[in-house]
């Protein structure tokens, strides 16, 4: 039995706070960003955007031998009315205005796309329906563009949900116009073969409000890269994300929130469990207070729940400051098991074994899952909890 | 009316990749309504009895027996043993994050009593167990043991022990790392429940200071993993004066049978 101790074996919490001149979360990318697959070097897997990434299970996504076939991703929108749902090529000026692929994987997603699904709510329009975005996976290779373009004042809640087997390289573009509010719910809830990896770019409009909720369950490998930049002051961004790391799967979240603009806030609250032999859950979060950011409020935290032997958590916090005329920068991190000794405690209360491990992971998520503040999601999420700790005592 | 036997219980446990005997053949009873009372040096083994009761799996049992009431106790898990009816109130509560004090409490008296407690009625139980053991209600949301003083690990190790109302309660060095303030509180707890007659109390511990307010029935010596002296209140007294170094000698001596109750 193992003694009680707080920090598991394979773990590693790194943290910085880097009062800079001059960006190093942008300098510490191999290459600037670009939509041209070709300005970005094959990477080799000491880059640090690629240290923790197994590239050799990518299945060629990031070294330009993954090719679309026919049956990658089936893609369906269901809106309600007065939404427009539109499928364009390239030239579509709202592509890629939320942000630019930062590495090669989002630059192949973006040379290699066939349509972009545009998705726009037009302005002061308050939908009380969720718009959903079906993408399920037929067991091919796709490359993908979805845009979500919220006009000012409206006010949108958009989930999208990845199940399926597919290996699938995205760019996800969120435009909010001013005073608009989005809400979206990215589940990743994928067989066990599947590959994802993907860009999410939200550009806050002015006094607009973006809620991300990141929900990461199934696959092989998932890799997703949220970011956020602001057009304007009084934004306000929520980055929350869950997921719950099984044997064997990789799940990598990758926040970047760029204060580019005065008086804007962040809060970033990513929570995961771990079971199993090689499961490994990695979350690098930077955040970018510009020197022009005055009056920013930022807040981000990473906690990690470590089930079993064998698992391994990468957590590394970075907050980078250009300006002390700020309300509050900060950031956490922490990893933490369940171990025997903990199980001993519950069951000697008379706790049985799989009740005991579903009270502190219930417990773990439950203020997460309560923060997305969308009934029907969080009955969701707790029911997929349940299926995963079930999955795991059987 | 319940009653907790112990037979000859020999007990190992694995360290440095060797295994060395813990226990050798401890003998005890211990009835309802009686309080027993076990002193011993550091490493005497009386902790070991302590988690060897309740089931803790670094432990190998390897001869003898335990019954509760004529039931198999080392045939039962961990969590069947506090259902039977056995409590330990530990001397290192390990911390749980992400469960707080008040669902801890509800899903651990759910499963002992065999049924949810009704809430109105259980919200008022647990904030009087509270008050009578001067904990502030804020208590109950934080979660179970983490960031607790010593005196508030105690304190909820007591508070368990009112509301589950166990038959037998293991009392692990309760006292150790408490100042006279949390002892008395502490110890008042535990009186409260033994007024009831309903638990049999086995209270361990290294200093007699805790029998000043908790008058046991029996005061057993426990030395290189048995009993080996057993005798009333007064016994305690002798230890507070001659101190144990007269049980030292005595390693490696047969003094099985030296056991009453």
């Amino acid at each position: 039995m193992a003694e009680a101790q707080n920090i598991p074996v394979g773990s590693t919490t790194a943290g910085s706070i880097a009062v800079a001149a001059e960006s190093t979360v942008a300098t510490r990318m191999s290459a600037p960003p670009s939509f041209d697959v070709a300005d970005f070097p094959v990477p080799h897997g000491r880059e640090e955007e690629w240290r923790f990434t197994p590239l050799e299970r990518l299945r060629g996504l990031h070294d330009g031998t993954a090719v679309a076939t026919g049956n990658g991703v089936k893609v369906e929108v269901k809106a309600p009315e007065g939404v427009t749902v539109e499928a364009v090529g390239r030239d579509d000026a709202r592509l890629g205005k939320a942000g630019t692929p930062v590495d090669r994987v989002a630059a192949q997603a973006y040379s290699a796309f066939e349509k972009a699904g545009v998705v726009t709510v037009p302005k002061e329009t308050v939908l009380t329906e969720p718009i959903r975005i079906s993408v399920h996976g037929e067991g091919g290779t796709a490359f993908g563009h979805q845009v979500i373009e919220l006009g000012a004042f409206a006010e949108a809640v958009v989930v999208i949900d990845h199940t399926g087997d597919a290996v699938l390289a995205a760019n996800v573009d969120y435009l909010l116009g001013d005073g608009a509010k989005l809400t979206v719910v990215s589940v990743q809830d994928w067989d066990e073969k599947a590959v994802h990896v993907a860009q999410h770019n939200a550009l806050v409009g002015r006094d607009a409000s973006f809620k991300s909720v990141v929900v990461t369950f199934g696959g092989d490998v998932v890799r997703l890269h949220p970011r956020v930049r602001y057009a304007g002051p009084g934004g306000e961004a929520e980055l929350f994300g869950l997921y719950f790391t099984d044997q064997g799967q990789h799940q990598e979240h990758r926040l970047l929130v760029d204060h580019n603009v005065p008086h804007c806030k962040s809060n970033v609250v990513y929570k995961g469990a771990l079971q199993g032999e090689d499961a490994h859950a990695v979350w690098i979060g930077d955040v970018l207070i510009e020197a022009k950011a005055e009056g920013t409020d930022t807040y981000e935290m990473n906690r990690n729940l470590v089930l079993t032997d064998g698992a391994r958590v990468d957590s590394v916090p970075n907050l980078e400051i250009e300006t002390g005329e700020i309300v509050g920068a900060g950031h956490a991190s922490a990893t933490g098991r369940f171990d025997d000794e903990q199980l001993f405690y519950l069951m000697a209360r008379g706790i049985p074994e799989h009740e005991a491990r579903r009270l502190v992971v219930r417990g773990f998520f439950a203020e997460l899952v309560q923060q997305i503040g969308l009934p029907d999601i969080e009955e969701r999420l707790i029911a997929k909890i349940e299926e995963e700790l079930e999955a795991a005592v059987a | 009316m319940a009653t907790l036997e112990i037979r000859d219980l020999h007990v190992t446990v694995e360290a440095d990749n060797a295994t060395k005997e813990i226990l050798k053949g401890v003998d005890l009873t211990v009835k309802q309504g009686e309080t027993h009372a076990i002193m011993g040096p550091n490493g005497s083994g009386k902790s070991t009895l302590a988690y060897s009761l309740a089931g803790h799996p670094k432990y190998t049992i390897t001869g003898g027996t335990v019954t509760l009431d004529g039931e198999d106790v080392l045939e039962m898990s961990v969590d069947e043993r506090a259902r039977a009816g056995l409590f330990l109130a530990m001397q290192y509560p390990v911390e749980v994050p992400g469960v707080s004090v008040s669902n801890f409490l509800r899903t651990s008296a759910t499963a002992i009593r065999g049924e949810a407690p009704k809430l109105r009625t259980w919200v008022k139980e647990v904030r009087e167990a509270m008050e009578r053991l001067n904990m502030d209600p804020a208590f109950a949301e934080r979660n179970v043991n983490e960031g607790f003083s010593g005196g508030e690990k105690k304190r909820h190790e007591i508070l368990q022990l009112e509301l589950l109302k166990p038959k037998m309660a293991i009392l692990d060095e309760t006292d150790s790392g408490l100042d006279v303030d949390a002892l008395r509180v502490v110890s008042e707890g535990v009186n409260r429940v033994r007024e009831t007659g309903e638990v049999g109390t086995l209270l361990i511990t290294h200093y007699t200071r805790i029998l000043r307010y908790i008058k046991p029935d029996f005061v057993h010596v426990f030395s290189a993993g048995r009993i080996v002296e057993s005798g009333g209140a007064e016994l305690a007294d002798k230890l507070e004066n001659e101190g144990y170094e007269a049980y030292a000698k005595l390693d490696g001596v047969d003094t099985k049978g030296g056991v009453s109750a």
